[in-house]
């Protein structure tokens, strides 16, 4: 079944395009097309040029999906492509956003791109039993040839093999510096090491399994992602949830933040040996994570959102114990502000250091406190928005420094904004039930949401099969267009700022390996 | 800074009271533990954390153990930055393929005597993630594992229990 898309109000890039194509119908909330091999490089020309921001790029059997976002007018579009001899024309040859997103469908669904730049696997390291696992036909496993890394050329560079078991508490990948002395000449990251197939064991999932393991992408955004999962099931299947939901919903989504920010601006600090900041915004992580925990049974609030509302009410106590901890907060928090401001062997190390130039996170689309860090404004809660955001009172703090310590102000300016709309969610919450029972499906639906996590946008899409369990869904990690321009971030900066710019940007392994 | 400071001097601890051992997980150590590990060791262990493909969600309750309120190291336990120096090998994730050499190579880094500890449901047999074509399934299926934590995540306090009940009888 097709219909013609109709755009809404001034002319739009993506609208004029997508109309051209074959709009699918049952896809919601925003319109889906499949389009023909010149439009598709209208896309690309429009991406390149600026005026479109890439949203994702995810392959099936023989289709490319290109989730693009419209900043004038803030609209928001799906182009297909498929592809009839397992090929399509790479975007990332115009775009180097896509490349790694490229990559990833080569070795995933063994869709090709045309002329890539980079023809090198990226999730695949020749170890699945399985060759293009979630492609049209099972392959056998390809054994790969040992990963060249790009060459650095020239008199005494040498060069530094970090990871993929990293030497603390964090997530595994590997590093590979150029380095002329001190001094960073290239970064090249590879990644991958993390990759559970999830998008495999996704498919045929009920939705209470799929929301599960959506929730688990990448456990510190367990909420965004489980939101993202349930606001896309909910459209797919045009269900329509109480309003009490919508505002817990964000209750959670806050908390998450709030225990994330802290913790992010107290590792940075401590990544410049500036240990007491750790363990004060230790103290106020634990303190969210145990109110957390208090008030919807988790400390990280793991499948506390689910499609069609949320697994519990908020506990009875629950709003005195969110009131003392924003009271808390309101003590504790300023005196620390004024602490990292006051030290200036702290601001030595993180002002001017792991500086991003806002043209290249303009280009990647890159989101949350990164680009927001280097003048990027975006904030999927105002634009494309969704409730109870839209009746809440908040500022999108922006900086334009784009430098460590930049990251480290904006965090503080959020946990600032977190701290107020907990306490207009407490203030209006209204009364009612928190969960409704998803619309039943007559023929497959599709959905998509865009939801903001602590680190940025996720964008979850997914097809449901008519008895409602899962066809594809493809969830997306805001790390894919934050992992590119870390290696940027470090380029001419000394070996010894990489844990102060890598923390800055604190960016998901588990998110981007799916 | 000097008032921040001042005040934690003057201000109880916030650190809380030792939970006692996990029961079943002393049950689970009784059997593998030699009497001469613990005089060689004494009873400071040194922890090398591997994540083996977790979700991170797992990672985040493990350095929760770090901060004021859990403060590991009162126990004898510290995180260490290389397996070459450490004494318990603290794994998490269902074990990726791709991990599946990364973990090896740290046990085989690890001097003996040494213990395995699998965190959360995924560290025991995939958890949520079992059953796919990226996953080998638990930390068992790729080196001898002498205790499990269960949760997803364990909170801190479990975790405790624990590696409590690692101290008693290593």
């Amino acid at each position: 079944m097709t219909t013609k898309i109709e755009p809404i109000g001034k002319s739009s890039v993506l609208w004029d395009v997508l109309k051209t194509g074959q709009a699918i119908v049952r896809h919601h909330p925003w319109p889906r097309a499949i389009i023909n091999p010149e439009a598709w490089y209208d896309l690309i020309q429009a991406l390149a040029g600026g005026s479109l921001i890439l949203l994702g790029l995810w392959g099936e059997t023989d289709t490319v999906h290109l989730a693009l976002y419209e900043e004038a007018g803030s609209t928001l579009g799906v182009a297909s492509l498929p592809c009839l001899d397992g090929r399509f024309p790479s975007v990332g040859r115009r775009h180097s956003p896509a490349q790694r997103l490229e990559r990833a469908i080569a070795d995933l669904v063994g869709l090709q791109a045309t002329d890539p730049p980079d023809l090198r696997p990226w999730l695949d390291h020749g170890r699945w039993p399985v060759a293009h696992p979630l492609g049209a036909a099972r392959h056998p496993p390809r054994t790969l040839p040992p990963y060249a890394f790009l060459p650095a050329e020239g008199e005494s560079l040498h060069q530094i093999p970090v990871g993929p078991v990293h030497a603390g508490i964090i997530e595994p990948g590997h590093f590979r510096f150029t380095a002329n002395g001190e001094a960073v000449v290239r970064l090249e990251e590879r990644l991958g090491y993390v990759h559970k197939g999830i998008e495999a064991l996704l498919a045929g999932a009920p939705p209470e399994r799929a929301a599960r393991l959506v929730g688990r992408v990448s456990g510190d955004s367990t909420v965004a992602y489980g939101l993202a999962f349930a606001r896309a099931v909910e459209a797919a299947t045009e269900t329509a949830i109480p309003e009490r939901a919508h505002w817990l919903r964000a209750l959670m989504a806050e908390l998450e933040r709030l225990a994330n920010h802290c913790g992010d601006i107290g590792a940075i600090c401590n990544d410049a040996a500036f240990a007491l900041m750790l363990a004060h915004c230790g103290v106020l992580r634990e303190k969210v994570l145990r109110a957390s925990a208090a008030c919807f049974g988790h400390r990280l609030m793991m499948d506390g959102i689910v499609p069609g509302g949320v697994a519990a009410d908020l506990a009875a106590e629950g709003e005195k114990t969110l009131r003392e901890l924003v009271a808390e907060f309101r003590r504790q928090f300023p005196p620390l502000v004024e602490l990292y401001d006051n030290t200036a062997s702290l601001q030595d190390r993180t002002v001017k250091t792991g500086f991003v130039r806002p043209a290249l996170i303009k280009q990647f689309g890159c989101g949350g406190v990164i680009g927001r860090a280097g003048g990027r404004a975006f904030d999927a809660r105002r634009q494309p928005g969704y409730p109870p955001y839209d009746r809440l009172e908040f500022e999108v703090p922006v900086l334009t420094d784009s430098d460590v310590n930049a990251r480290v102000w904006l965090r503080v300016r959020e946990v600032e904004q977190s701290l107020t709309l907990v306490e207009q969610i407490l203030n209006r919450l209204p009364a009612g039930p928190v969960h409704a029972d998803l619309n039943r499906l007559e023929q497959a639906g599709e959905g998509m949401a865009l939801v903001e996590g602590f680190r940025g946008d996720v964008l979850v899409w997914l097809r449901l099969n008519a008895d409602g369990t899962v066809a594809r869904c493809h969830p997306r990690d805001p790390s894919w267009f934050q992992w590119p321009l870390l290696e940027a971030a470090i380029e001419n900066n000394i070996v010894a700022d990489f844990p102060l710019c890598n923390k800055s940007f604190n960016c998901s392994y588990s998110g981007h390996d799916l | 800074m000097r008032k921040l400071l001042l005040q934690s001097l003057l201000r109880l601890p916030l650190t809380v009271s030792a939970p006692p051992p996990s029961e079943q997980a002393l049950a689970e150590l009784a059997a593998q533990v030699e009497r001469a590990a613990r005089r060689r060791l004494g009873r400071s262990l040194s922890i090398r954390e591997v994540d083996a493909g977790s979700c991170n969600g797992c990672e985040l309750e493990i350095h929760a153990l770090n901060n004021v309120f859990y403060d590991l190291e009162r126990f004898g336990f510290h995180f260490v930055a290389s397996p070459r120096h450490a004494d318990v090998l603290l794994v998490t994730g269902p074990v990726t393929a791709n991990m599946k050499e990364g973990l090896e190579r740290t046990y085989h880094a690890t001097p003996d005597p040494k213990w395995v500890v699998a965190v959360g449901d995924c560290g025991r047999d995939g958890g949520v993630f079992a059953g796919g074509y990226a996953c080998v399934g638990g930390v068992s299926a790729v080196i001898p594992v002498d205790l499990h934590i269960a949760g997803c995540p364990p909170n801190p306090m479990q975790l405790l229990a624990g590696l409590l009940a690692l101290l008693q009888v290593a």
